[in-house]
C-alpha cells in the first residue's frame, strides 16, 4: 500500500513536470494534420478566413489558431513556453520589437527558413530583420507599417484648417515639427474645446523615431537612445505637444482610446497601415466619411510582424508550407484589401489590388498609393536592439508622465532613464 | 494487505503456535512484520501525497527562488545564471522603487482592509437578524467574492474611466470635474480600493454571520434585560464573542492585502498595467514582482522581491503576536 501511495504521488509530479515537453501540441493522427499556431492582435489570418481557406484547399490539414489580444501578454507567454520547452505551437508569431532578441538568445528553437520554396520575395530590409549572424532565417514577414497621418475632415474643417488630403499633406510637408504648429492652430481656432488635435504624444514620438535607421541601438548592440539625437528630438517635440494641450492625454489600444475614437474627442493620430482597421471598427459606422488619411511629414514603419517554425514541431514540413502560403504575395495583397496589413512582399507591392486600393471609410482614400509611397521612404537598413519593445514601453510612459501627470520632460526624461537601465540592465 | 486476525493479541506468535511445520512459523513471522508494517509505516504513506505535493509545488519552489535570488539570471536563459551573492538584496534595499511599492502597498492595504472588516461586520449584525429572505441575501453578499477579478475589475476599470465612465459621469451631475481615476495618486489608489472592498467584503460578512450564530442566546437576553440598546449588544456582547474570527479574517486580509496583484494590473491595462500606472503610483509588491520577472525578464530580481515579501508577512506577524501578547498582559 505505501508503495502503491508512493507511486501514485510520484506519478502525479512526474506528470505535471514532463508530460507535453516534447511536442508542439500538432501532430499526425488518422491521416490528418494538425498544426496549431499562436498569434497576437489582429494578424487577419484567422479574421479573414485565410486559415480557412486553406484548409479547404488541403482537406487532410487542421489549423489551431490561438489569438492572444495583446502582444505583451503574447510574448510573456511565449518567453515561459520557450524557458519551459513547453507549451508552444507548431507556428509562433514575432512582433518587430521582439525580432532581434528571438535571433539573438532563442534561434536554435526556431526552423531555418531560409532557402524555403518560394520565400524570396520579401523586402530585402524586412528580411534582415530575422536573419542571425550566421545567415539563418526564423521567421518569415507578415506585414510591415508604413505610416500616415489619419485626420478628421469635419473636425479639422471647424478649426479652419484645409480638409483635403492633398492640402492637409501640404500643412506639414517635410518636418514633423510643423504637424505639432498645425496642431497649435488647431487649439487656437478650434470652437469645441473637449476636441484635442491629436490623441497622444507617444504615437507622435514613435513615428519619428522610426523613421531613422538607428534608434535606440547602434549597429554593435550598444544602447544609443540616451545620446541619439533623433530619440533626443522625438522626446523633445512629442514632450512639446504634451505641454501645450494638443493631446487628448490617452494612450494608444488602452481603454480610454477606444471611446475617444468612437466619440470624436481628437482629430487627428498617427497611423500606420495597419491601424487603419481598428479606427474603423472602433470609431464606428456612425464617423464613416469623416476620417481621411494624409501623407506623413517623412515616412518610417512602426510595427509588421514574422512567423516563425519551432523547431520541435512534429509536423515541421506542413508548418513550413503554412507559413510560405500565409506570407505568399497574394495572400499579403488579400489581407491589405481585407483589412489594411501593408505587404512586406515587393511583389505584392506591385499588385493592382494593391497599388489601386481605396478605401471608402477614409473617405475614398488612395491608401495604397499613400502607404507604397511611405514604404519607399522607410529607410533601407533598420538596426534592431534586443530589448525595442520594452524600451518603446517605457518611452510611452515617460511621456504620460508629462502628458497626464504634470511632470516636467527634464524630470520625465531622468526617470525614463533609470527605468530603462533598470529594465535592460 | 496485513492478516492481523491471525496474530495472538500477546503479540507472541512462538508462544501461540508452538512448533509446527517450518513454513507456518516463518508465515507468522512475516504476516507479523507486515503488521508491524501496516501500523507504523501505512499511516506514513496515507500522509505522503500531501507532503509530496507540498515539496514539490510549495517547499522546493521556496527554496529554489531562494537560490536563483543569488545569481544573475533571465527568463529567456534559465540555464545561464550567474552567481552574485547578496547583490540583488543589496540592490533591493536601495531601489526607490521596492520602497514605493512597499507603501503602496501598505496604503491600499489599508484603504480596503479596513472600511472592508468593518462593513462585514456591520452586513454580518444586520444579518443575524431574523429577516424574511435571509438565505437570500446571505448568497447575495456572496456573488461578488464568485466573479473573477478579471471580471470585476474590468467592469471597474469601465466605471472609472476618465472621460466616458459612469463614476465620473454621476460626479459630474453633482457638479465634479471629472477625475482622471488612473493618473492621480489617491484616486487610483481609492479605485482599486474599491474594487478589493465589493469582491471580499460579503466573504468576510459570512465568515462573521457564522460566528455570530454561535454566540449563545441568553447573552443577549441577559443584555437586553439589562437595558441593553441593540448598539451596545453589539458592542459589548457580539464583538468579543466573535474576537477570534475578527483576528482570523485581520491575518487573511493582510495576507491578502501583501499579494495583492490582480485588481491594480487590470486596473492599469497593458503596458502600464505591471508598472502600477505612469509614476507607479498603484504599484504594489506584488506588480513589482511580476514587472521585474516577466517585463525585464530578469528572474533573479524577481526572486528577491519574492523572498522579501515573504519575509515582510513573517516580520508582519511577528509584530502582531508581540502586540497580541502585550495586550493579553495588559488586559
Amino acid at each position: 500500500m505505501a508503495a502503491v501511495a508512493a507511486v501514485s504521488a510520484f506519478g502525479l509530479v512526474a506528470g505535471c513536470g514532463g508530460s507535453d515537453s516534447g511536442g508542439t501540441g500538432g501532430g499526425k493522427k488518422d491521416g490528418k494534420v494538425t498544426i496549431t499556431m499562436g498569434l497576437f492582435g489582429v494578424m487577419g489570418f484567422k479574421e479573414t478566413g485565410l486559415l480557412d481557406k486553406y484548409m479547404k484547399e488541403h482537406p487532410n490539414i487542421v489549423i489551431k489558431a490561438d489569438v492572444a489580444g495583446d502582444e505583451q501578454t503574447y510574448y510573456t507567454a511565449l518567453q515561459t513556453h520557450l524557458a519551459a520547452g513547453s507549451g508552444l505551437k507548431d507556428i509562433q508569431g514575432i512582433e518587430i520589437g521582439r525580432a532581434k532578441e528571438l535571433s539573438d538568445t532563442q534561434q536554435d528553437k526556431f526552423v531555418d527558413l531560409a532557402g524555403l520554396a518560394g520565400t524570396d520575395h520579401f523586402l530585402p530590409w524586412k528580411q534582415s530583420q530575422v536573419t542571425t549572424k550566421d545567415k539563418k532565417v526564423i521567421g518569415l514577414g507578415t506585414d510591415i507599417g508604413p505610416m500616415a497621418v489619419c485626420y478628421r475632415k469635419d473636425l479639422f474643417e471647424q478649426a479652419g484648417l484645409p480638409t483635403e488630403r492633398g492640402e492637409v499633406a501640404k500643412l506639414w510637408e517635410g518636418d514633423w515639427s510643423k504637424y505639432v504648429a498645425a496642431g497649435k492652430r488647431f487649439k487656437q481656432n478650434s470652437k469645441d474645446d473637449k476636441v484635442a488635435f491629436m490623441d497622444s504624444s507617444s504615437g507622435l514620438f514613435n513615428a519619428m523615431i522610426y523613421g531613422n535607421s538607428q534608434q535606440f541601438y547602434d549597429k554593435q548592440g550598444e544602447l544609443i537612445y540616451a545620446t541619439n539625437p533623433v530619440v533626443k528630438g522625438a522626446w523633445k517635440l512629442a514632450s512639446e505637444a504634451a505641454t501645450s494641450g494638443l493631446t487628448a492625454k490617452l494612450r494608444q489600444f488602452q481603454p480610454g482610446w477606444d471611446p475617444g475614437l468612437a466619440n470624436s474627442t481628437f482629430a487627428s493620430t498617427v497611423c500606420p497601415a495597419w491601424m487603419l482597421a481598428h479606427i474603423s471598427e472602433k470609431a464606428g459606422p456612425a464617423n464613416k466619411g469623416k476620417w481621411d488619411v494624409a501623407k506623413a511629414p517623412k515616412g518610417a514603419n512602426w510595427g509588421g510582424s514574422f512567423l516563425g517554425v519551432m523547431e520541435k514541431s512534429p509536423v515541421s514540413k506542413e508548418a513550413q508550407e503554412l507559413v510560405a502560403w500565409l506570407t505568399a504575395p497574394e495572400q499579403q495583397a488579400y489581407l491589405f484589401e481585407k483589412i489594411g496589413n501593408f505587404p512586406s512582399s515587393k511583389t505584392a507591392l506591385g499588385m493592382p489590388e494593391v497599388v489601386d486600393a481605396t478605401s471608402d471609410y477614409f473617405s475614398g482614400a488612395p491608401i495604397g498609393k499613400i502607404f507604397s509611397a511611405a514604404a519607399q521612404e522607410i529607410p533601407d537598413e533598420q538596426v534592431l536592439g534586443r530589448k525595442d519593445g520594452t524600451i518603446k514601453d517605457i518611452f510611452s510612459q515617460g511621456l504620460t508622465l508629462i502628458e497626464a501627470q504634470n511632470k516636467s520632460p527634464n524630470e520625465a526624461w531622468e526617470t525614463t532613464d533609470k527605468r530603462i537601465e533598470k529594465a535592460v540592465g | 494487505m496485513a492478516i492481523s486476525t491471525s496474530t495472538p493479541p500477546d503479540g507472541a506468535p512462538g508462544a501461540a503456535h508452538p512448533a509446527g511445520s517450518g513454513s507456518g512459523t516463518e508465515d507468522q513471522r512475516r504476516s507479523t512484520l507486515l503488521h508491524r508494517l501496516d501500523v507504523r509505516v501505512a499511516p506514513y504513506a496515507f500522509v505522503a501525497p500531501f507532503f509530496v505535493v507540498f515539496a514539490a509545488f510549495s517547499f522546493y519552489p521556496l527554496i529554489y527562488t531562494s537560490w536563483i535570488s543569488l545569481h544573475r539570471v533571465e527568463l529567456s536563459t534559465l540555464n545561464l545564471m550567474e552567481w552574485v551573492g547578496f547583490d540583488n538584496y543589496t540592490a533591493l534595499w536601495d531601489d526607490d522603487r521596492f520602497w514605493n511599492a512597499l507603501l503602496n502597498t501598505f496604503t491600499i492595504g489599508v484603504l480596503s482592509t479596513v472600511p472592508q472588516l468593518l462593513m462585514a461586520l456591520g452586513l454580518a449584525h444586520l444579518l443575524n437578524y431574523r429577516l424574511r429572505g435571509s438565505t437570500f441575501f446571505r448568497v447575495a453578499v456572496l456573488t461578488p467574492y464568485a466573479t473573477s477579478v478579471g471580471a470585476a475589475a474590468l467592469v471597474f476599470t469601465m466605471l472609472f474611466e476618465r472621460d466616458f465612465g459612469m463614476i465620473n459621469w454621476m460626479l459630474s451631475l453633482v457638479g465634479v470635474d471629472n477625475i482622471d481615476w488612473d493618473n492621480s495618486k489617491w484616486a487610483a489608489q481609492t479605485a482599486i480600493s474599491t474594487i478589493v472592498i465589493w469582491r471580499w467584503t460579503g466573504y468576510n460578512a459570512l465568515l462573521y454571520l457564522a460566528a455570530m450564530q454561535a454566540v449563545p442566546r441568553d447573552r443577549y437576553e441577559a443584555a437586553a434585560l439589562d437595558g441593553a440598546s441593540r448598539w451596545q449588544q453589539f458592542l459589548m456582547v457580539t464583538v468579543p464573542g466573535i474576537r477570534a474570527t475578527i483576528v482570523f479574517t485581520i491575518v487573511l486580509s493582510t495576507i491578502g492585502a501583501t499579494q495583492l496583484f490582480g485588481e491594480p494590473l487590470i486596473f492599469g491595462q497593458g503596458p502600464n498595467g505591471v508598472t502600477g500606472g505612469a509614476d507607479n503610483q498603484y504599484q504594489t509588491l506584488g506588480l513589482l514582482l511580476y514587472e521585474e520577472g516577466w517585463k525585464n525578464y530578469q528572474m533573479g530580481r524577481a526572486a528577491t522581491v519574492a523572498w522579501a515579501m515573504f519575509l515582510l508577512l513573517i516580520v508582519v506577524f511577528a509584530v502582531q503576536q508581540v502586540v497580541k501578547r502585550v495586550l493579553a498582559r495588559r488586559a
